[in-house]
This record gives structure tokens, sequence and C-alpha cells, in this order.
């Protein structure tokens, strides 16, 4: 038998696969990211705990009301969705004319008492939720067990990327929003409501961050933390595409989880920095990430 | 603000009580995770537990004032020195108890080894504690290391599992536990075939998982703990290993971790422990009365750690008649002890607290009768015979 790098293929595209996997909840949640920077102009640090949320409502809803992964598939990222349109009615569209900074400290802080007050009531351990039962089992392809719940999560957020993305280039729609980014004060002159926008965008950037989490609820520990541990790396994944960048967030979403399953082939000891390498070499040599715009 | 009225309450009973032996005071920090991946299994539940063995030992009618501080480590090293630091140079703390995450029990030890003051660890695994790292004022209450590997180690190889593939959390508890499993396995005649080490704490698993499954390794052995450990069941679930003919070896599992797990993804997990709820009367009912303190959860053997181990400080204290570390210690080491959770045993020379330890197996959901009813008992493995032999831990307090 052949090997490549020193390793046999079969476990070199597994772990491709399961790279991509990871890429996956990368992509949307960097999706979601960048949409918020790009229209409001916020770092939303509380996207780890909106992620998070997403995952609570999902089980939430099949313990409390019995309801089912699918509907929660729907449920979830609205009612997350709401919960991020009310926090900007009240908070975060207050600080739009102050610094970065005081949006960044908003948010941060923010997550920080969601993720307390679930640790409160709920621990730290986390709450059991199973896969769905037409999604458990997999598939043998040869070189690797494909769950079929993991391909689901592949298949569903490639579908959602492609979906915001394009919605955001090619359709009306989008090109309110994009001219909205460059210049609020001309596109409000021609009548469009641009701080409905805002808050819409937002409302769907966080409802983003939900369906990650409803997709997370079945493979990871659904626990407060799940978020906070997530969200640097999807910042840094923001970083490397370029702030703001829709597509930069969705190719370096999934690409950054093929090179992190390289890693933990190769030097599993490096895999949670490896992402931050890329990070600062990236800034080193375009400081605007790979696909943002110098200002 | 508890912590304070219970203070004052003391206070006050010692007042009135007018005490019948030496006016001691002395005053325990807990330290430990309350916000990260072991905060359910240790965190507030310890401040509770050691609450507890100072109303239970009366120390207010024995003329002694126990004062109670806790704080976050964090899980990590730098954090538990420096609050251990402040606590013993600027608070005047006399015990540091509890203390998980072996590199942060690690760089406690360190400072306790010169300090005033006794270290009575309940959540730390790192065997080293009582072997080439002891010091005169440790004391390693619930288990080790080695007791782990040498439970469900043995147990394993017994049934038949000789090839071993270990997932091992990147820090100093998960290279001690692979160290010592590695050591059991090849003891008994297996072989290790492969390790892959994963950074903490970590959350997806799979790929270490498929390098596990293609090594083709009878047993999965996970030397990680808390959150790392539930991901790692949780996706080995998914991905068919155990459906596949491997098994997996829970080194180090909680109860917690099995509540958190739910018995049907946790069920036929092996898996050795120093106390569950529900071994006897007496755990019975002082787990009751846990659980009413801290919001119905069952204790780990870390709390239970945590309160025996407290307890017997206090008399040792009440023995040494001020809280002296080196008195206090000494007493420690020469009272038998004796307390409802780990029945009869004793403190050794090397700071090694040894008692009984059981191996349980997760029941499956039909097996359970009812909330927190998670193992079935598989063997005791008797005090003699469940914690490394003392002249074999190197340690330089062992003549």
């Amino acid at each position: 038998m052949f090997e490549l790098l020193g390793i046999p293929p079969q476990a070199l595209f597994g772990q491709l696969l399961l790279g991509l996997i990871n890429g996956s909840f990368y992509a949307i949640l960097s999706l979601g990211l960048a949409i918020i920077f790009g229209l409001l102009n916020i770092i939303n640090f509380t996207h780890g705990a909106q992620y998070m949320l997403g995952a609570f409502a999902t089980w939430f809803l099949l313990s409390q009301f019995g309801i089912n992964y699918w509907w929660a598939l729907l449920l979830a990222p609205v009612a997350v969705g709401i919960s991020g349109i009310i926090l900007e009615k009240l908070l975060i569209s207050r600080l739009y004319k102050l610094d970065h900074l005081y949006g960044l400290l908003l948010t941060f802080g923010l997550a920080l008492i969601i993720q307390g007050l679930l640790r409160n009531n709920y621990g730290i351990s986390g709450l059991p939720y199973n896969i769905p039962a037409s999604l458990q089992g997999g598939q043998n392809l040869g070189f690797m067990f494909l769950p079929n719940y993991r391909a689901w999560v592949v298949v569903a957020s490639l579908v959602v990327c492609f979906g915001t993305w394009f919605m955001i280039e090619k359709t009306k729609l989008g090109a309110y929003l994009r001219a909205a980014t460059e210049n609020p004060t001309l596109v409000g002159a021609f009548g469009i409501n641009v701080p409905l926008m805002i808050t819409l965008t937002y409302g769907f950037g966080v409802a983003l961050a939900g369906f990650a989490g409803v997709l997370a609820a079945p493979i990871y520990s659904v626990n407060p933390n799940m978020g906070a541990d997530l969200i640097i790396v999807v910042f840094a994944v923001v970083v490397i595409g370029g702030m703001g960048s829709i597509l930069g967030a969705i190719v370096t979403g999934f690409s950054l989880g093929l090179i992190e399953g390289l890693t933990r082939v190769f030097y599993p000891e490096a895999s949670s920095v490896v992402i931050f390498v890329i990070m600062a070499l990236v800034l080193l040599v375009k400081p605007a990430g790979l696909f943002g715009r110098a200002v | 603000m508890k912590l304070l009225k219970t203070t004052a309450a003391l206070m006050a009973a010692t007042v009135i009580s007018s005490p019948a032996f030496a006016d001691v005071t002395v005053k325990i920090g807990v330290l430990n995770d309350r916000s990260g991946i072991y905060a359910d299994l240790s965190g507030e539940g310890s401040v509770v537990a050691a609450r507890m063995a100072a109303e239970d030992f009366g120390a207010a009618e024995k003329g002694i004032t126990v004062e109670f501080v806790s704080a976050d480590h964090q899980n990590r090293p730098d954090v538990a020195s420096t609050i251990a630091r402040q606590w013993l140079d600027q608070d005047g703390v006399n015990a540091i108890v509890d203390v998980p995450t072996s590199s942060a029990a690690l760089a406690v030890n360190e400072i306790i080894k010169d300090a005033n003051a006794v270290f009575i660890n309940s959540g730390a695994a790192t065997a080293d504690l009582t072997g080439s790292a002891c010091t005169p004022h440790t004391v390693h209450w619930t288990y080790d290391t080695w007791a782990l590997a040498h439970g469900t180690g043995s147990a394993m190889v017994e049934q038949g599992g000789d090839s071993w593939f270990f997932i091992t959390a990147d820090y100093a508890f998960g290279h001690a536990l692979e160290r010592d499993t590695m050591a059991v396995v090849e003891e008994a005649g297996g072989t290790v075939v492969g390790t892959v080490r994963h950074p903490f704490p970590g959350s997806d698993f799979s790929s270490f998982l498929l390098q596990a499954q293609s090594s083709g390794a009878k047993v999965i052995g996970m030397a990680n703990a808390g959150g790392d450990t539930i991901n790692t069941v949780k996706q080995a679930a998914e991905f068919g290993i155990t459906q596949a003919g491997q098994s997996l070896a829970a080194l180090l599992l909680f109860i917690t971790d099995v509540h958190a797990l739910g018995l049907e993804s946790a069920q036929g997990l092996v898996l050795t422990e120093a106390f569950y709820w529900d071994l006897n009367d007496d755990t019975r009912e002082w787990s009751q009365r846990f659980a009413e303190a801290h919001n119905g959860s069952m204790p780990t053997m870390v709390h239970a750690g945590v309160y025996a181990g407290v307890l017997h400080y206090l008399k040792a204290v009440e023995a040494a008649g001020n809280n002296d570390a080196d008195a206090v210690v000494e007493q420690m080491k020469a009272i038998p002890t004796d307390d409802p959770l780990f029945g009869q045993g004793e403190v050794r020379a090397d700071g090694r607290h040894v008692h009984d330890m059981y191996l349980f197996e997760v029941k499956s959901p039909d097996e359970s009768t009812g909330e927190w009813d998670y193992y079935e008992t598989l063997a005791t493995i008797p005090a003699a015979q469940a914690f490394r032999p003392l002249e074999e831990g190197g340690c330089h307090l062992v003549e």
C-alpha cells in the first residue's frame, strides 16, 4: 500500500473529511460575524453565546415541549434571532456613534452574563441530546465510517452559506444592504429604512449562530461554555478571511477546518494553535485579510 | 454572603458555648474550578461539602472556629499559584483543599512545601503528589492515576482487551494517567499500539477517534476528564466505535459526567471510583443532605473527598490543639481515618489516604430505577491493593 506524507491515504482522506465538517461550523459562525461587522461595524462578541443559546433552545424544545430536531432547526434560530433583534434595539443601537471598542465591550459583557446565568441554572457538564433517529447510523466509505449526521451537517451548512451569499451578492435586497454598508446616509436619502435594515441584519446574523447551535447540539456537549471555546477560533477565521467579507468568511471557514484536520494527524498537540499561527502570518503579509479590501 | 453568615454563626456559637478546649481558629480555602469543564465535579459542591464537614464535626462546640474562603483557579497553574500565595501570605489561610487539575495542583504543591499550611487534595489525579513531588504538608485524599490505572486498566485487560490506543489530554494529568495505565497494560501482557494527545480542553474528538479506530486496538483508553470525556464518549457513539467491536475505557469518569451523557450514551462503560452515593446507608444519608444543599445534584467522589478530608483535618487540629501545619499533619498521619463516606483507613507517611476503591459499570436505561441510579458495582478493590505501595512511589518522606 502506498503512503502519502507518511500516513495511509485512507486515514488522510478521513481526516480531510472531518476537517471539512468542522469547517462547516466555522463557516456558518464566521459568516454571521462577517455580515454583522460589515453592516453594523460591531464586533459581535455575543456570537458564541448565541450559538450556545441555539443549542440550548434545541434541548429546551425537546425536553419541555417534545418538539423534535427538525422543528428545532427552524424554531431555535428564529427564537435566537428575535432575542438578537431585541438586544440590538435596546442596547447595541445606542453605540453606533461611538468607538468600535464600546460595541466590543458591550457584547463581550453580555456574553459573560448569558453564560453565567445558564451555568448557574444548568451547570457545566452539559445536557444530553441525541441524534435524530432518521440521521443515526452511517456509511462505510471504504476509507472511513462517515456518520450520516456529519454528512448532513456539511450539506446543511453549504446550502445555508451559499443561500446567504446569493442573497447578499445577487438580489435587490442584498444590493441595498451592500449600499448601506458603503454609505448609510445616502441610502437613507433614497427612502430606504436603514435602521430597520440594520436591526434585521443583526437578527439574521444572530439567527445563523443559532442555526449552527442546533447543528451542534447532537454531537457536542450542550453546555454554557460551548460557544466561548469556539468563538475565539471563529474570530481568527474572520480576521484571516478579511473583516466583513462574506465570501472570505465562507472560504476561510472551510479551508481552516481542513488545515486544522491535517494538523490533528501530523502534530495533534498543535491543533489548537495552528489557526492563530496562520492568522499571525496572514496579518503580516496581508493586513486586511485574504479577501478583505485595504481601507 | 452565605459564607459570611455561616462564619458569623459559627463565631457566635463559639462565644456562647464557651469552649472546653484550646481556642483555635482555622481558615480553610477551597480552591478549584468554578467556571470551566471541572466546575460540576468540584466547584461550589466542594465548598458545600467542606462546610458540612465543619458542621458535622461540631467545630464550634469544640472551640475551633472555622472560616472558609473559596476561589476559581480556572484550571490554570499560574492562577492557582497566585491565589495560593495570596491566601497563605496575606489572608492567613491554614489549609487549601480540593484543587482539581493536576497541573494546578502541582503548582500549589510547590508553594505549600515551604509554607505553614496543609494541602488536602481531593480533585487532582496525578499520583506524583504522593510520589516524586510529595511534600510534608500534602495529603492526597480521594484517588490518583495509579489507582485508576490499576482499577480500570487491569479489569479491561482481564476481559481480553490486550491492545490499547490512548486518547490523552495534553497536560500533567493526562500524561500521568497514560503513563500509569500503560504500565499496567504492559505488565499484564498487553500492548500499546498508539497514543494521541489532544489540546486541553477540546471539543471535537472525531479525528482522534478516527485514528484510534484505524489503529485496530481492542481498547481505546480515554486519559482525559470532565467535558473532554463527555465529548469523546458522545462522538465515539456517533462514529460507531463500540458497535464495530472496540471497547472504550473511561479511565476517569465522574457521576456528573454520566449524568450529562445520559445512560443511553454512557451505558456499559467500566470505571473506577472512590465513592458512590448509593453504597450504604451512611453514604445515602450524607448524599441526600448534600443534594439538598446543592440544587439536587448528587455528590461526586471529589466532593466526598473534600468532606472527609476536612473532617479528618479538624480532628487533627483538635488533637494538636493548634493550627501549626507540621503538628496537624503529624496528627493526620497518626490518627486512623474514620468517616461515613470512606469508612476506616489511614493517611500514609507519603500523604496518601488509603481506602477501598470500587469498579463500577454504568447501567443501561432499563436497569436504572431512578434519577442518579447509575452504577452497578462490579468489584470492591481493598485498600491494600487499591493504591501504589508506599515504597514504590519514590517519595523522600518514606524511610
